[in-house]
């Protein structure tokens, strides 16, 4: 990395003092269930002043301390799902270290500490009228409210769902609920590389008219878009993921570097992400 | 109602909670009112541009964080338009970190960022993320008063060394820093500290070493505390591992005028203001008037009690 990358954003938020958008509170758990092997849906009741959400935010969780785990930092989550009118927020997550080791272990009733909304989501801009999303693994959580927020702009979506087996193709019944076109790939099947995907998406592109992208839940994917995108002239957007210490834009523990045209800049993916220009990400 | 005012030198905080550096930056201003704390302390600076340190950045260790973040800056330049003036707003003081390569540097820096809307200048001669494996100016007596000399005779500004506690040489340290006319010392900076995945056999941090900071801190950095505000006369903040009332009431009993909490606000960024009220509830609780009246009241003898549990 050079040393002449720049690692603060450009512009900063005006200073007068202005009411709290960002709460910490306590929220209960309302249901906490495996949906499969390795993933568990928990949804919380939850106060409307953290239910502003877009689609693509995140929420930074305070995993509780187990005989098992014993989590010192929060950990950053994508939102499932959010609902102003019920008052709930769900999760849906993939069991796999200290942290979510340790989350999986609550009980409906318990309480979960809760920091959120954070970051910046997902923009549909006007002129993107024939969207494709392309998620894999979690980034079929991660990409379920962007589906929804299509739905209610009538925005028809084809949605490509990929994961390594058919039993962990999450949300697909709930893509369909929202009116997307659902077709799925998956390693078991042999058509989730990126070859067989390629050409589907060319496919897609010619038949369906598409002319922007949403990605989340895999690097190669990503990649693989990015390339289309330039030689189609589709842009689109990615959410990323990445190790987060404070997840408010104070620690800059979590910077990537972007293309911008200035040059290289490391934004910060807590603050000026999660969600990125899909050909900005270096 | 008790009163939470301290007096830092010449400045007067409304309460002793501030934050450490790095720890805080506008974004909190979403969280809480900045005005609630007593202080406002900003990220290091570096006079130029800086990239900082290779991923990995953080990670935890039983308790505690380390990091190894390696100051980031856009240059004192485009702190001066873009951040200071955020802060305008706020009635509590504006207190910029900055650290520099050689005392000379840190003597024209100084000089640069006294401009108006900065009340005091942390002087960052401790941070163990930089370079040369570690080392920092306030490892030994000598460099430390050699910063603040050259600073002293370059800005009116109060000036707070921040010390390290990587240094078997704290008390000497603190009074290079007081002779040579900082105004305060922080004590203290994080410590010197790596972490290996033993399943991987990899460092768990990009710049292989960093900051250890968090509740496992706190002991070290007491002690530090407790020592400096004996051997000098100017006011000692105490910072390391603050995320409870107790810990803040330790710090000041231990002598302390003022407390910075640091990782705390990562874990709970609602930590301060909760601090605060806490803050005064305690004061009202033992029935002292003001934080004053805690201030150095640290018992040294040995309770019966103490010596009981072990019998």
């Amino acid at each position: 990395m050079s040393a002449s990358l720049c690692v603060v954003p450009d512009s900063i938020s005006a200073g007068a003092p202005r009411p709290p958008s960002i709460h910490e509170v306590g929220a209960r758990i309302k249901s906490h269930e495996w949906v499969n092997g390795e993933y568990r849906l928990l949804v919380l009741d939850a106060p409307a002043s953290i239910l502003n959400c877009e689609p693509g935010q995140f929420f930074h969780l305070l995993c509780p301390q187990t005989d098992r785990f014993q989590p010192y930092l929060r950990r950053p989550m994508s939102i499932y799902s959010f609902d102003a009118a019920r008052g709930t927020l769900s999760f849906l997550y993939k069991v796999a270290g200290a942290g979510t080791g340790a989350l999986a272990e609550l009980q409906p009733g318990a309480t979960l500490n809760i920091v959120g909304p954070l970051g910046k989501g997902f923009e549909i801009r006007p002129e993107w009228q024939r969207p494709l999303l392309l998620a894999r693994g979690v980034g079929l959580a991660t990409l379920a409210p962007l589906a929804r927020e299509c739905a209610r702009l009538d925005r028809p979506l084809t949605a490509v769902c990929s994961a390594r087996s058919p039993e962990l193709l999450m949300s697909t019944d709930l893509f369909r609920s929202y009116g997307a076109e659902v077709i799925t790939v998956t390693d078991a099947e042999g058509n989730s590389g990126v070859e067989s995907l390629t050409t589907l998406i060319e496919r897609l592109i010619r038949s369906r008219g598409i002319d922007a992208f949403f990605t989340c839940g895999s690097a190669r994917l990503m990649r693989m878009l990015q390339e289309m995108g330039a030689r189609h002239g589709i842009v689109g957007q990615v959410a990323l993921e990445q190790q987060m210490a404070c997840g408010i834009g104070m620690c800059q523990a979590c910077v990537r570097p972007f293309r911008r045209e200035t040059g290289a800049v490391n934004l910060r993916v807590c603050r000026e992400g999660p969600v990125f220009d899909l050909q900005e990400v270096l | 109602m008790a009163d939470l005012t301290t007096k830092i030198g010449t400045l007067t905080l409304k309460n002793p909670i501030m934050p450490a550096s790095g720890t805080f930056s506008e974004e909190l201003a979403e969280v809480f009112h900045l005005d609630t704390i007593g202080a406002h302390v900003t990220k290091t600076i570096t006079r130029g541009k800086r990239a900082g340190n290779p991923m990995p950045r953080v990670c935890e260790v039983g308790g505690a964080m380390l990091n190894s973040i390696g100051i980031p800056s856009k240059g004192a330049e485009w702190f001066v338009k873009n951040v200071v003036p955020f802060y305008a707003d706020y009635d509590a003081p504006l207190v910029i970190s900055i650290s520099a390569n050689t005392a000379d540097e840190f003597a024209r820096f100084a000089e640069e960022v006294s401009v108006p809307g900065v009340a005091a200048i942390e002087v960052n001669i401790s941070c163990p993320n930089i370079e040369d494996d570690g080392k920092a100016f306030a490892m030994r007596p000598g460099p430390t008063g050699d910063v603040i000399r050259k600073m002293r005779s370059a800005t009116s500004l109060p000036l707070w060394a921040k010390l390290s506690p990587n240094t078997g040489e704290v008390v000497e340290v603190a009074q290079a820093a007081e002779a040579a006319g900082a105004d305060a010392l922080v004590t203290a900076n994080t410590m010197l500290a790596m972490a290996i995945d033993s399943r991987t056999g990899c460092v768990r941090l990009g710049n292989i070493m960093g900051g250890l900071s968090g509740p496992a801190l706190r002991p070290i950095t007491l002690r530090m505390t407790y020592q400096c505000a004996r051997a000098v006369a100017i006011p000692v903040i105490g910072c390391g591992g603050i995320s409870a009332i107790d810990d803040v009431l330790e710090y000041l009993i231990a002598g302390a005028r003022a407390v910075q909490v640091g990782t705390a606000t990562f874990i709970s960024p609602t930590t301060m203001p909760r601090l605060v009220r806490e803050l005064e509830q305690a004061l009202v609780g033992r029935g002292l008037p003001s934080v004053d009246a805690l201030i150095g009241t640290v018992e040294v003898a040995y309770e019966a009690i103490t010596l009981a549990e072990y019998a």
